[in-house]
């Protein structure tokens, strides 16, 4: 009886240690990129431009250029994922195309972001003749990252008590004023939380923006969506293994990927905090 | 009233367009893919494909055969995987079944945190320390090899095998348990006997999850697996995968080229791969769901 004790807790302990054998993995990570990139960064290298292909001087334009990508993927994907969700949780009722929707959805969420780039390069670059620019980069992300929208904003509506649709419909308002007025409202936290999770990783995302719009080096800013940008996730690869002097530039290579992980953790810490506060403010 | 109605069906309509973007772009995705590589599959012809040497770029003659490339990703993948599911699935029965709630709560948001970090710097993670650690341990002349990819691939498998793990694992009836429990098994012995065979194919398609992501992903594999197109079954040896392929190779082929239709190919048949390995996922899911 003993021993089975014994072997027990060294089983609990086995569990308990290969958990947090992971735990230690990504403490290390986080920590080894703050520890290094921390002290590489300055006002000069967040706001400057690069200078001999990026060995020296800053990486402004590979910020602002991961800024306009976000922010045009979701200028796309956002509405169009929210649309989707309240025809799928609202209005769809179980048949052939609903279900087509749905395996598409999933097909979608399965398809490695480099293919993305290949479609995106094949129909947005090449066939629709955007070229390698801010347009195509963001709409290859959208298409990317629409399924989690979709899926998140379809359960934040599904999480809206059926009372409340009732309850309007009943006072004789329509049902899309029923969805607009008292079903959206409360939707909209988790809406948000689930998207800013997707554009967390539309924002990290190397593979699709490699093929359709990333500049290996171009040390100015973007003046329209058809220009070319840098992006942070590609200069970070860039300077650590296409660089000449890649041992030299040591310093720029973490202060790139210290920015890039602020920027991405950063906005999935606003995620995480948005949806622990809703969880307590709706208990219905 | 009239007017009511109307704008309401035009709503209807198009939230139900926008619905079928998703429809629309899974399509598009494969029209657009096939239609860059089918030349090639007329002109130089399929064996060309399935020829063993991927040789690019040549004086003599230029060799499209995805062959290592398709080798390069099975060989990665497999280790990732396998060295993924311990991990995953232990931590997923231990944050299920033994963590206190407090512990819970700090535990999941850190996996998140994980699956959030971008591929690009984990490999370059990979790159400064895990290489140069692979190669120390091995003594080999390069730290670049199939298996610093494979950790890699697993610590970014890692969260999704967890997350999956864990819902199969607390979606097993209560009643099970107490069952066991009520029959004098340990709860250890409870843990492992009936709860995880109950939640077992909801494990796999996790697993299966996993490795669809880890077939497909390419930043941090490209970084650090060397790159060499060759076929081995060692992993301490450089390998090339399908999408590290690529990924290096498109920035640098003239359009419409030889060279860029096959690059093609190899997306398709990445996209087909991982096709095949998320639908069986998710059959194993459902079918998991109605029993």
């Amino acid at each position: 009886m003993m021993s089975r004790r014994i072997v027990e807790k060294a089983v609990y302990w086995l569990m308990r240690g290969t958990t947090y054998c992971l735990v230690l993995v990504i403490a290390y990570i986080v920590i080894d990129i703050v520890y290094h990139g921390f002290p590489a960064i300055s006002w000069t290298f967040l706001t400057g431009m690069p200078r001999r292909s990026g060995a020296e001087g800053g990486i402004f334009p590979a910020i602002v250029g991961t800024l306009c990508l976000v922010l045009g993927t979701i200028a796309v994907a956002l509405p169009l994922g929210i649309a989707s969700a309240i025809y799928l949780s609202e209005y769809a009722r179980a048949g052939r195309f609903t279900r087509m929707v749905r395996s598409a959805i999933v097909t979608l969420a399965g398809v490695p972001s480099i293919v993305f780039g290949l479609f995106g390069l094949g129909l947005f670059v090449l066939f629709l003749n955007f070229g390698a620019s801010i347009l195509s980069g963001s709409l290859t992300l959208a298409c990317m990252i629409l399924p989690t929208i979709i899926v998140a904003s379809e359960e934040a509506l599904q999480t809206v008590p059926k009372s409340l649709r009732e309850g309007s419909l009943a006072l004789g308002a329509t049902k899309w004023e029923t969805i607009y007025k008292n079903v959206l409202p409360y939707a909209i936290p988790g809406i948000l939380t689930g998207s800013i999770l997707g554009i967390g990783r539309a924002a990290g995302e190397t593979a699709p923006i490699l093929l359709t719009v990333a500049a290996f080096y171009l040390p100015r800013l973007p003046h329209s969506i058809f220009d070319q940008v840098m992006a942070l996730p590609y200069h970070l690869y860039v300077l650590a293994t296409q660089h000449p002097e890649v041992d030299k530039v040591r310093p720029m290579q973490y202060g790139t990927a210290l920015v890039l992980l602020v920027i991405v953790l950063g906005v999935n810490l606003i995620a995480i905090i948005l949806r622990n506060r809703f969880r307590k403010r709706c208990r219905w | 009233m009239a007017k009511h109605a109307w704008k309401e069906k035009a709503i209807r309509l198009l939230l139900r367009v926008s619905a079928s973007t998703s429809i629309l772009i899974v399509i598009l995705i494969f029209v657009f893919l096939g239609k860059e590589a089918t030349p090639f599959v007329v002109e130089p012809g399929i064996d060309e494909l399935c020829s063993t040497r991927w040789m690019p770029v040549s004086f003599q003659k230029e060799s499209f055969g995805i062959v290592p490339l398709v080798t390069g990703s099975l060989l990665v993948t497999g280790l990732a995987t396998l060295i993924s599911v311990p991990f995953g699935v232990c931590a997923a029965v231990y944050i299920a079944e033994v963590a206190a709630p407090w512990e819970r709560e700090i535990l999941k948001p850190v996996i998140e945190l994980l699956a959030g970090i971008p591929s690009v710097v984990i490999g370059f993670f990979g790159l400064l320390v895990l290489a140069p650690l692979v190669k120390l341990l091995f003594g080999l002349p390069s730290g670049l090899t199939a298996l610093t990819g494979a950790l890699l691939l697993a610590l970014m498998a890692v969260p999704t095998v967890i997350s999956i793990s864990e819902d199969a694992i607390r979606s097993v009836p209560e009643s099970y348990k107490s069952a066991s429990l009520a029959l004098g098994a340990s709860k250890l012995q409870t843990v492992w006997k009936v709860t995880v065979p109950a939640a077992l194919s909801g494990i796999i398609a996790a697993v299966m999850l996993g490795m669809g992501r880890v077939i497909g992903e390419t930043m941090a594999v490209m970084m650090v697996t060397g790159n060499a197109a060759i076929i081995t079954a060692s992993p301490l040896e450089s390998v090339r995968t399908m999408t590290a392929t690529i990924a290096a190779e498109m920035g640098e082929v003239p359009f419409g080229s030889d060279h860029y239709r096959a690059l093609f190919c190899v997306g398709i048949t990445l996209l087909l791969a991982t096709f095949t390995i998320n639908m069986v996922a998710q059959g194993v899911l459902k079918k998991h769901r109605i029993g």
